[in-house]
């Protein structure tokens, strides 16, 4: 496979390894780094890459193990301190200044959740994965898929209902 | 789409049993519509699930070092098929000179033999002398 190929072949999902990267590390330096190491694993495996009929499915597998990893070992462990990006990637919506800092609020409220519900919440609601591609990337059943998806999102409102109650109140 | 279906919508999205594409109309009435007050916090989530959705990877990456393997590993196929062809065209050589020796040999010895041969014709000339000669010694 040329280099060209492969570019395409990793353009339709490389925004999205990026966007599960950013979701579990937080830091947008630490996202980019990851996100940079995973497609040139990719492009090193490069010829066994046509065996996988899903490469995307496989990516998306690599971005999570490799994230995972990264929190776990210690170099991360600062990891929390360093990143101070939430406001500057809602670009689109800056005109509309509240409600930017509520979308604001909800990236804070999903950087406390549990980093099963977190990849969850990213997959289903951001990504729109379906159950089942969700409980295979996740090695889960379908229905832990929905207990956890269900936890999560329930999570965010109260969290949300709260602050938003502390700011009017 | 009525107040009274994205209420029941809402509900089953909490319990995670909607599917893609009713999260999707869910998505559609929350970004687009006016909403009513008591549903705004829902907004805030699909509209920030929105905005994460388009969330890009701008960073160049890098794809040299596979290449520079390549050309590695093409430079020592390079080297080894030079020093084969050198080993093989000089053996090659050598059995072509070998050849040329014996065959400058066998023409030598040919020539030697057909001079021999003609040496041995000769002495067959020194018989008839001696028995010549013989013949006048046993007359006298």
């Amino acid at each position: 496979m040329q280099q060209t190929e492969f570019l395409n072949v990793v353009l339709p999902f490389k925004d999205k390894l990026y966007r599960l990267a950013k979701r579990l590390l937080v830091s947008k330096e630490e996202a980019e780094d990851a996100t940079q190491e995973i497609l040139m694993k990719l492009w090193s495996k490069n010829n066994m890459m046509e065996g996988y009929n899903n490469v995307e499915a496989y990516a998306m597998m690599m971005t999570k193990n490799f994230c995972l990893d990264r929190l776990k070992s210690k170099q991360a462990g600062n990891l929390k301190l360093v990143h101070s990006n939430y406001k500057d990637e809602n670009v689109s919506l800056q005109n509309q200044v509240e409600v930017g800092d509520s979308l604001g609020w909800i990236e804070k409220i999903m950087e406390e959740l549990p980093e099963q519900q977190k990849m969850v919440l990213q997959l289903r609601d951001v990504e729109e994965y379906e159950f089942e591609e969700i409980a295979k990337l996740l090695d889960m059943n379908a229905t832990a898929v929905r207990v956890t998806l269900s936890r999560a999102r329930k999570t965010v409102r109260e969290k949300l209902v709260k602050k938003h109650n502390y700011g009017i109140k | 789409m009525e107040l009274s279906n994205i209420e029941k919508l809402l509900e089953r999205y909490f319990e995670a049993t909607t599917t893609v594409a009713e999260e999707e109309i869910l998505r559609a009435y929350f970004t687009k519509e006016e909403v009513p007050l008591h549903l705004k916090k829902y907004a805030y989530m699909f509209q920030y699930f929105s905005v994460a959705r388009e969330e890009k990877f701008t960073m160049q990456v890098p794809l040299r070092p596979r290449n520079k393997r390549y050309i590695k590993w093409i430079s020592i196929a390079a080297v080894s098929i030079l020093i084969f062809g050198m080993y093989f065209g000089r053996s090659y050589q050598e059995r072509k000179e070998a050849e040329y020796a014996y065959q400058e040999t066998k023409k030598a010895l040919s020539l030697l033999a057909a001079n021999l041969g003609k040496g041995t014709e000769k002495v067959a000339y020194l018989k008839e002398f001696e028995e010549t000669k013989q013949k006048i010694y046993n007359n006298n």
